[in-house]
């Protein structure tokens, strides 16, 4: 391999990890958003424990990636020192956490797409991004059932939890779609078996949204109005105020500990 | 899965023994080693390296694990060891010793399932810890840490923790 080929990988796999750490640092991020606030006691502390399952899956991606760069930056710097426009997180994780309703339907959305994402990647060459993605996966599975569960007893409860999370559905549906766009520099890793192919992904992701909703006795929206952006870091306004109260200590200050 | 390079090497050997002993912040009637995070000790470049790998990614329990190894390395007199985390293979709960698992029954935790299939929607059946019944429900997914969910007894009508399957 040329120089000019190993860099162009390294870079790559620099720009997967990072955007694979802002996916689960954002997510985890707004699940923490329910602690002391969640609709009942078991669901408050199962939502801070997802949250803190992504938050240590991102750490994990942060940690490769500033190694991977070879610039010094660390999980921190990565976390807390970067604007809205440097985080390459999918708009559906940024998204505010709205009724709980709405934080299941995107758990559940996200987690049907990420549990069959990392089975695949935990098959990649590149070792770390494997070890990782083996580790995280038995989580994901976790979260998918969890959120599964959720969508069922929401869909087929009352009159007022299914309109909820029908309205979810619809509020997040237009986001999906992006989860399955290739990033430009993942079709190297994608060619040279360092990635999964994410819209080989689709299928499987979709036959799980299918089995769930069939089950919740819910109805898949219609593909219309479809979002994305968030990978070219073009984010929503939630981001800017999530990221403003979440680095706000670590930037007034820096390097502290305790 | 504890590699150990034993032989003249009086210290490694200690560190292993002092590592593997450490018990766990959580629950601390079980060690590192029937928890099955203590990995090995080996010796890099002449250095003691004791190696641990986290249960979750996100364990609050990591950090806590690891100083208390280096507290324990430095007490018996090896402060020059190091501990490191490895990822490979990732943890499961089947590496939870047997006689760990006794050791969680005996403190009121039922041991995680070793056949249950992980799958969507499938339910594990869990032992009552204090009486042995099999007549038991699920109160909560999520129990007193992210590795325990809630059960109660239908027969004792006690609740308990039950260690959960990961793997
Ligand atoms: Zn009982």
């Amino acid at each position: 391999m040329t120089t000019t080929l190993a860099s162009t990988m390294q870079a790559a796999i620099f720009e997967l990890s990072l955007a694979l750490g802002d996916d689960a640092l954002v997510l985890g991020h707004r699940l923490t958003e329910w602690s002391s606030r969640a609709p009942m006691l078991e669901e408050d502390i199962a939502l801070s424990n997802l949250g803190l399952d992504l938050i240590g899956q991102a750490r994990l991606f942060y940690t490769y990636a500033g190694e991977v760069e070879g610039k010094g930056r660390r999980e921190d710097d990565l976390a807390y020192f970067r604007d809205a426009a440097a985080y390459r997180n999918l708009l559906i994780v940024e998204l505010e956490i709205g009724d709980f309703a709405h934080t299941i339907a995107r758990q559940f959305l996200y987690a049907a797409f990420v549990h069959p994402y990392f089975q695949a990647l935990a098959k990649s060459g590149d070792a770390r991004l494997a070890e990782i993605a083996a580790k995280a996966v038995k989580e994901m599975a976790y979260h998918l059932r969890h959120a599964s569960e959720w969508m069922i007893r929401l869909g087929d409860g009352t009159a007022e939890s299914k309109r909820r999370v029908t309205s979810a559905l619809d509020d997040l549906w237009g986001y999906t779609d992006e989860m399955f766009e290739v990033m430009p520099g993942e079709r190297a890793l994608i060619a040279a078996g360092n990635a999964p192919d994410r819209t080989a992904i689709k299928p499987k992701w979709a036959a799980t949204v299918d089995a769930v909703l069939r089950e919740a006795t819910l109805t898949r929206p219609a593909d219309r109005g479809m979002q994305s952006g968030g990978r070219q870091g073009r984010h929503t306004e939630a981001l800017d105020h999530m990221l403003a109260e979440m680095q706000v200590l670590a930037r007034q200050h820096p390097g502290a500990t305790w | 899965m504890v590699a150990v390079e034993l032989g003249q090497d009086d210290d490694l050997a200690r560190a292993a023994v002092v590592a593997a002993a450490v018990l766990d912040p959580e629950i601390p009637v079980i060690t590192l080693e029937d928890l099955g995070v203590f990995r090995g000790a080996v010796r890099r470049q002449g250095r003691v390296i004791v190696t641990l790998t986290p249960t979750y990614t996100g364990c609050p329990a990591t950090a806590a694990i690891q100083f208390a190894v280096e507290a324990a390395l430095l007490k018996a007199g090896l402060a020059d060891a190091r501990v490191e985390t490895v990822l490979s293979p990732p943890w499961t709960t089947d590496d939870i010793t047997e006689a760990g698992r006794a050791k969680l029954l005996a403190y009121g935790i039922a041991p995680p399932n070793q056949s249950t299939p992980h799958g969507l929607f499938a339910e594990d059946a869990v032992a009552c810890p204090r009486c042995g019944a099999t007549t038991t429900t699920k109160l909560s997914e999520f129990g007193s840490t992210a590795c325990k969910a809630l059960w109660r007894c239908d027969a004792c009508r006690e609740p308990f923790d039950y260690f959960k399957c990961h793997r």
